[in-house]
């Protein structure tokens, strides 16, 4: 029998967890063997990048998110371009759509999202794309570089919709965002700042129609889209559309096997899934949340890197626990600068809600019980970071609430034993008092 | 590794700290030209806090475990593996401002203007940083490090 290769650090998936992990295992074990496997053909790039690519204001050689030469730096072999099709539980082995097979002592499933596209009649047609890969922005690109006179239909606003948005704007594509809901990002911004968002976008030029859907997508003979029409019956001509509507887990690979998966594949404190030595981090995994105190899905790039940072660590043997991770996003499209993490809503009356407002300033924080357990920021988010920082650490801040909320806030807003933690001072060195503990 | 730490039993909140490192980063090393001539201030990468007559001087502590190079969104926040210190590459970054909502501190901030972050650089190799050599009651001092710091373990309040 043909014998399986077998490497210590299996890792599928090449972004922001597998580079989290890679980083970490070579901090712990320099010179265990790790291969990175990722189904697309390039070294790591930043995904949120995708959209400064198509507006053109950044050239592909400038998406690269660690040096070019940070595999061979590491000694990490990478195998991309392929997709692995299928993981041996039994045998800790994968197979690729080459036909090669690689075995593992620890595997990493870091395989992200895909792009939610639901059945719509006609999405086959030419000129309809999704948002979320190197690829999908070069494809856009050539697509509107044949056809520059193409407007666009978005489909869904949310984050990768507006993204996209802007990109085509910046190309002089007229575009149409169709949202479902009332108002465009109303996942991650609560009424006040997605309706800042909302004017930037219409002043810019854009149209938004919410409340509906797209309930087909109108090809022509030559199969290219030609327009939508909605829920309501009326029709958009478009020459291009593109569905953002999300992404979910990519799950393919461990659905069918004993992994066990509830929206994403689950993972403890160490980010290890029900099946020891094997580990997920990212858009793919639900790992803990501290806002919810529970399991939940935070597809953002920071989440997915210390994800991947924490089961790197493991993997390596070093134990450590995952923070824990909530949704934050930070945002800046068409100049309007928002900061939104945990709850953007208070989910009902047991939770308070403390607000200023003046000017272009607003700043928002959702608590309960005396703990932060959302925050949205605009206008002035500096020092933003001191205040999520509480949340995440969970800090009582019930007796200084009113001054998180204040133009000033700073170190000096929390009590002492906390600054004091933060500044984390001076230690005893050639004789130097340490001043503070 | 280098880091600079406060005492503020003896920081009265001048702000010359603040007004040095302007003046270090500005394009021109003359106060009066820089404050006054050159189009907008030069940005301070410390900031002083003050409340009653408690003060001190902060700026980035280039943390052991450093959040704003985990949440980085492009890879332009990393650790200068000589130096030790945490450095913002101008190119790379989108001034997205990720990095900023992850910073315990508050203590990377974005030049508006370019709308890149900056943060404290230990005024790029100068021996001694301008606040420390400019502060007129030594609250501030340098320390260099061979390894990692030692962990300091004030606690945090526990959560209810
Ligand atoms: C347009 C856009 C804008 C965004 N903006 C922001 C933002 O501003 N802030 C933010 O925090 N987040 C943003 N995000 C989200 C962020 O990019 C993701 O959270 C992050 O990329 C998740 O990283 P990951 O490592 O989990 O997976 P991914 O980045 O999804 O990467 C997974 C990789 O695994 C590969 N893979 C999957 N399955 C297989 C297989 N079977 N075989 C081989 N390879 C496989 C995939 O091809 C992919 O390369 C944005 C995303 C998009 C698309
Ligand atoms: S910018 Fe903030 S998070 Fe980053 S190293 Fe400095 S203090 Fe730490
Ligand atoms: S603002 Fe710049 S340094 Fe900060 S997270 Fe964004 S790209 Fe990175």
């Amino acid at each position: 029998m043909e014998k399986t290769e077998r490497i210590k650090y299996l890792i599928i998936g090449n972004s922001a967890g597998g580079i989290g992990a890679i980083e970490a295992i070579r901090e712990v074990d320099t010179s265990g063997t790790i291969t990175i496997v990722s189904d697309e053909p390039y070294p790591v790039y930043s995904r949120p990048l995708i959209s400064d690519l198509l507006a053109g204001k950044r050239t592909i050689d400038k998406l690269n998110y660690r040096p070019f030469d940070f595999y061979e730096q590491n000694r990490i072999s990478t195998i991309f371009g392929n997709r692995v099709t299928k993981l041996d539980l039994t045998n800790n082995t994968v197979f690729l759509d080459s036909g090669q097979k690689i075995g593992w002592d620890k595997l990493l499933l870091a395989t992200g999202g895909t792009p939610i596209v639901p059945p719509i009649e006609g999405r086959e047609a030419g000129g309809v794309f999704t948002f979320t890969t190197l690829a999908d922005a070069r494809a856009i690109d050539d697509y509107i570089r044949q056809k520059p006179d193409a407007n666009a239909v978005v489909i869904g606003g949310g984050l990768i919709g507006v993204s996209v948005t802007e990109s085509l704007l910046n190309r002089q594509v007229k575009v149409t965002i169709i949202e479902m809901k009332d108002r465009i990002l109303n996942v991650i911004l609560d009424e006040k700042t997605s309706s800042m968002e909302d004017k930037a976008v219409r002043d810019s030029g854009a149209e938004i129609i919410t409340g509906h859907t797209v309930s087909k997508i109108n090809g022509n003979t030559h199969g290219e889209v030609y327009g939508v029409t909605l829920d309501n019956g009326s029709v958009i001509p478009c020459g291009m559309v593109i569905i953002a509507i999300g992404v979910r887990p990519r799950l393919e690979l461990v659905s069918g096997t004993d992994i066990r998966v509830n929206r994403g594949i689950v993972v403890d404190k160490h980010m290890e899934t029900s099946i020891p030595g094997i580990y997920a981090c990212g858009d793919v995994a639900e790992a803990y949340d501290f806002v919810y105190r529970e399991n939940r899905l935070t597809p953002v790039w920071p989440n997915a890197y210390l994800g991947g940072r924490t089961a790197g660590l493991n993997m390596a043997g070093k134990e450590t626990d995952y923070p824990g991770g909530t949704n934050i996003n930070s945002m800046k499209y068409f100049g309007v600068y928002i900061v939104s993490a945990g709850m953007i809503v208070a989910p009902d009356t047991t939770y308070d809600e403390i607000i200023t407002n003046h000017e272009d300033i607003y700043k928002k924080l959702i608590l309960k019980d005396g703990l932060i357990t959302g925050m949205v920021f605009s206008g002035d988010v500096d020092r933003a970071g001191i205040i999520y920082n509480l949340m995440r650490d969970r800090i009582n801040v019930e007796s200084f609430k009113q001054s998180l909320v204040t133009d000033d806030v700073g170190l000096l807003s929390l009590p002492e034993k906390v600054w004091r933690n933060r500044l984390a001072t001076a230690p005893v060195v050639n004789g130097i008092e340490n001043s503070i503990n | 590794m280098r880091k600079i730490y406060i005492k503020e039993e003896v920081c009265i909140g001048c702000g010359l700290c603040e007004v040095y490192c302007q003046l270090q980063h500005a394009s021109v090393h003359d106060l009066i030209k820089a404050f006054k001539k050159r189009g907008p201030r030069p940005l301070a990468r410390a900031r002083v806090e003050a409340k009653g007559n408690l003060s001190f001087s902060v700026r980035c502590r280039n943390c052991d475990e450093p959040q704003c190079v985990y949440a980085c969104l492009t890879g332009a926040i990393t650790r200068d593996t000589e130096s030790g210190m945490i450095t913002v590459d101008e190119e790379k970054c989108i001034g997205c401002c990720t990095c900023m909502l992850v910073c315990p501190l508050g203590a990377i901030k974005q030049d508006k203007e370019h709308k890149k972050m900056i943060k404290c650089d230990f005024c790029q190799g100068e021996e001694t940083p301008a606040c420390v050599a400019n502060c007129p009651n030594e609250a501030l001092f340098c320390v260099e490090y061979e390894g990692a710091e030692k962990k300091v373990t004030a606690e945090i309040p526990s959560p209810v």
